[in-house]
This record gives C-alpha cells, sequence and structure tokens, in this order.
C-alpha cells in the first residue's frame, strides 16, 4: 500500500512539474494550442462554403479533437531529445525509478495541454463561426475526449520511447502531425482515404477515440469505439515499456546514450 | 565590388553556417514529407466537403510551404547569429547592411522555391494533377516571384528577432496567417471581406491567384498585374525588414540589448 502511495506521489508530483513547464512554454503551451486552432480555422472556412449545417457539425467536432494530436504527437517524439539537449536524460535513466515512471506523466501533462486545445476550438468555433455544435450526450461526449487524451498519452509514451535513438526526433514529430490530422478521421472520413492506409488508421486509438466522439455527440453509442480505443492504447503502453526497457539497456552498453 | 562579393560569398557562407545542421534526417521530414502531407490533408478536405479540386489545394499549399524556409531562414539570420554569439561581430564590421542581408536572402530565395516546387511535382504525381506544359515555365517563375516575396517578410521578421527571443514561435505564427489569409485554401473571393484584404497586403496571396490562372491555362501576360502586385507587396516587406533591422540595430546598441538571450 505505501509502495503504491509514493509510486502515486511521484507521478502525481512529476505530472505537475511538467504540466507547469509546458505550460509557461511559448512553443509548447501557446503555439501548441494556436497551430492547430488556425489549420482548423482553414479547413472550416473550406467546409462553410457549402453551407450545409451536417458539414460543419461533422468538421467542428474533428477541429475540436484534432489540436490533441498535435500536442502529443509532435512534442512528445521528442521528449528524450529534449532532456539530452538539457543534459538530464543520464540522469533520468540511471535514477532508480523507472524511465518509462517519468515519461507517462509527461505524456499526460502534453494531453492536458490538448484537453485546453479541445475547450479553446469549440469556444473558438462558436465564437467566430457561430458554429454550436450538437452533443447529444455530453457525459459521453466528454468520457469519449478523456480517453481520447489517455489513450494519446500512451501512444506519445510509446512515440517517445522508440525515437530515443533517433538524434532530430523533433523534425520526425513536426513530420507526423499532417499524417496524423488525415489517418485519424479528424476532417476527412476514413473511409474517404485509399484502402491500403485504412489498416494504418485503425492502429492509431486516436481514429477510435475520434469515432466515440462522433457517436456520442450524434446519440449512438460510443462504447464499442471506446473499447478498441483502450485496447489499442493498452497495447502501445506495454510495447512501449517493453521497448523502453531494451532500448534503454541497449544504449547504456553500447555508451550511446547522449548520442554524441 | 566589395558589396558584390559580401552579396554573394557572404550570402552563401552564412546560408550554409544556418544550415549546417541540415542533414537528410531533418531536411527530409521537414522540407520534403510535411509540404506533401499538407498537400494531401487539405486535397482530401477538398474532396470530402466537396469544395474546388485537387489542382487548387496542390497549388495553394505548395506555395504555402515555400513559406517555411522564407520565414524560417530569414529568423534564423538573426537568432542563429545570436546564439552562435557572433551577432555583434557581424554588426560591427563596417559592411553595408544591404548586401549583407540580402545576400542572405538570395539563397533562402531558391530554398523556398525549390520546396514549393517538390509539392508542385508531388502533387501531379500524387493526385493526378494536370498542368498544362506550357504553363510549366510560368509557373516556375511565378513560384520565384513568391519565394522572394516571402522571403520580404522573412527578413523583416529576421528583424524583429533582435527584440523577439522566440523566432519558431514566430515563424509558426506568421506561417498560420498566410494559411488563413492568402487564399491557399479558400478562393480570396469566398473569405470573409476583411480577410480578403488583409491577403491582398501580404506576401504569396497574388502569386497563388496567378499560379492557379496559368496552371488553368492563362499567359504570362493575363497574370501580369497580379505579379507585379507581387512583388510590389515583397518589395514593400524587404524595405521594411531592413529599416527594421536599421532601427533595432541602432536601439540594440544603445541599450546594450544586442546579446540578449
Amino acid at each position: 500500500m505505501e509502495r503504491i502511495g509514493a509510486v502515486l506521489h511521484q507521478q502525481l508530483v512529476c505530472y505537475r512539474l511538467q504540466l507547469r513547464v509546458l505550460s509557461t512554454s511559448l512553443f509548447d503551451g501557446l503555439l501548441a494550442v494556436f497551430f492547430p486552432l488556425m489549420f482548423a480555422t482553414a479547413a472550416l472556412l473550406v467546409y462553410r462554403i457549402k453551407g450545409d449545417p451536417e458539414a460543419m457539425q461533422y468538421a467542428g467536432l474533428g477541429a475540436a479533437i484534432m489540436g490533441m494530436w498535435t500536442c502529443q504527437g509532435v512534442i512528445a517524439s521528442s521528449l528524450l531529445t529534449r532532456e539530452r539537449w538539457a543534459g538530464t536524460l543520464e540522469l533520468l535513466v540511471a535514477a532508480p525509478t523507472p524511465l518509462s515512471r517519468v515519461l507517462v506523466p509527461i505524456t499526460m501533462a502534453l494531453s492536458t495541454i490538448g484537453l485546453y486545445c479541445v475547450v479553446a476550438t469549440i469556444l473558438w468555433e462558436r465564437w467566430v463561426f457561430g458554429l454550436r455544435l450538437e452533443i447529444a450526450s455530453w457525459p459521453l461526449f466528454v468520457l469519449s475526449v478523456l480517453m481520447a487524451a489517455l489513450t494519446l498519452a500512451l501512444f506519445g509514451f510509446f512515440l517517445s520511447v522508440t525515437a530515443v535513438r533517433y538524434r532530430t526526433s523533433w523534425s520526425l514529430g513536426a513530420a507526423l502531425e499532417y499524417p496524423g490530422w488525415l489517418l485519424c478521421g479528424f476532417l476527412v472520413p476514413v473511409e474517404l482515404l485509399p484502402d491500403w492506409i485504412h489498416p494504418l488508421s485503425w492502429s492509431i486509438p486516436t481514429t477510435w477515440a475520434m469515432a466515440a466522439v462522433r457517436e456520442s455527440a450524434n446519440g449512438g453509442s460510443p462504447w464499442a469505439d471506446l473499447a478498441r480505443c483502450a485496447a489499442i492504447g493498452l497495447a502501445y503502453a506495454v510495447l512501449a515499456s517493453y521497448l523502453g526497457r531494451r532500448l534503454v539497456d541497449s544504449a547504456r552498453r553500447n555508451a550511446t546514450l547522449a548520442l554524441t | 565590388m566589395t558589396s558584390l562579393r559580401i552579396f554573394f560569398i557572404g550570402g552563401l557562407m552564412s546560408y550554409r553556417a544556418m544550415f549546417g545542421w541540415l542533414n537528410p534526417w531533418i531536411l527530409v521530414p521537414s522540407l520534403v514529407v510535411s509540404p506533401i502531407c499538407q498537400i494531401l490533408l487539405f486535397a482530401f478536405i477538398g474532396r470530402s466537403a466537396g469544395v474546388g479540386d485537387d489542382e487548387f489545394y496542390v497549388i495553394g499549399n505548395a506555395l504555402n510551404y515555400a513559406a517555411i524556409p522564407c520565414l524560417f531562414a530569414m529568423g534564423a539570420t538573426i537568432g542563429g547569429e545570436r546564439e552562435g554569439h557572433t551577432l555583434g561581430v557581424v554588426l560591427t564590421t563596417p559592411a553595408r547592411r544591404i548586401p549583407l542581408f540580402l545576400g542572405r536572402a538570395l539563397p533562402v530565395i531558391v530554398n523556398g522555391w525549390g520546396v514549393a516546387m517538390v509539392g508542385v511535382l508531388a502533387g501531379v504525381l500524387l493526385l493526378d494533377v494536370h498542368v498544362p506544359g506550357p504553363a510549366w515555365p510560368t509557373i516556375l517563375l511565378v513560384v520565384m516571384v513568391a519565394s522572394a516575396s516571402c522571403t520580404g517578410l522573412g527578413l523583416a521578421m529576421g528583424a524583429v528577432a533582435l527584440r523577439v527571443r522566440e523566432t519558431a514561435v514566430l515563424g509558426n505564427v506568421v506561417f498560420c496567417v498566410l494559411l488563413v489569409f492568402c487564399g491557399v485554401n479558400i478562393a480570396v473571393a469566398d473569405l470573409p471581406g476583411w480577410m480578403g484584404a488583409v491577403g491582398g497586403w501580404l506576401p504569396m496571396t497574388h502569386a497563388i491567384e496567378a499560379a492557379r490562372l496559368l496552371a488553368d491555362g492563362s499567359t504570362l501576360g493575363d497574370v501580369g498585374g497580379l505579379v507585379l502586385r507581387e512583388l510590389g507587396v515583397g518589395a514593400l516587406y524587404t524595405v521594411a525588414g531592413l529599416s527594421l533591422l536599421r532601427w533595432f540595430e541602432d536601439e540594440s546598441r544603445r541599450k546594450a540589448t544586442l546579446d540578449r538571450n
């Protein structure tokens, strides 16, 4: 019991510290909200031309969630590179606390910035576009958004450990932004993409979270999508935990952690 | 003669130094993959919304992405020198400022042009967009004009970098403004009036319109007015950038804020 309490305390302290760091960073905090908001604006301007309320509802929901991908995908890929630049990566790896228990609260903090982005976009849509999103079930909608945040944090954890040996992982993270927006069905139905891309879309938990968000907004049942989203998110967490240990052990054995 | 040497050799050296880190691991994701993905994203958004055709989005987004090297490289001209603690050395030289800074802009213009053309070619290959053969030389020219015009804005941004430390944030914000206001994904006529009016004073707007007309079969003569307007906007930002550089440089000397990190 005491051990669980200590783990939770460590997670909470790390989460709060990282959230403060991210919130005070213009790049990670403000820009992570502003950048997808402007792309959402461009997409909504395209959808608005036809004046179809159903299409606007579709785009409005997707635009609200797409910022979460930016907050997580772009920054999580470069988490360990940032620690490397700051000279703290060796300290993190050498600490008795497993690296995964340090990374997960960071990606959770990134997801929290993503939640802020969701709220900001919904307000932006209402104030600038006069678009009031029709949500049939607010509790299910909120649950779906929170599931998106949680599973994205786990996916971010996976991205962060797999990029540990990639010296310029920040450019990889930046390059993931548009494919993520396209693959997860935020603004374009997955069915509209070429068939061979569908499995790639389905392998990302956010695709299912987005489907759950739409179901809960349209009055359907989001539970099947939520279950798939949770299962895939957990699979990434397990994989990231295993890969993280292997990659860090390998980096320590070969003295390549610093990549210098 | 010295000014010419500063313009060409100095510009090339600065560009090589600035992009010394630009290995394929950065170049390919940043300047090849991302523009192609942005084009695909908006082409599919257009298909989903039933608005415009692929050619519209390919040209708009390919030209828009030229802004990335034009804005960021020019911003880094100042920011990079400051980070390398060489800004003071550069600004204490007796070199004339116009060749010094415009020389740095020349390779950036070529870079922006290259990025935009990668986007156009990818659009042609991946989305089966058809651009008539005779239109290609004129489109190449218009893209070069767009890149030069946007580099003017980048120069102004570089000047602001003498005061603003977050040049990466500033570059992204300006890029987003261009995305929304310049008719990249929505024809200027379909934008709210005030947004169209703002777009008219930004680089890219007229060049994107001209490139679309050329791809639809217009001649260079037909779009001459748009190209001239694009050049005019670019010249305006270049003059503003050089003036701002002079002003901020003087201010920085007076207030000892040149190397403030």
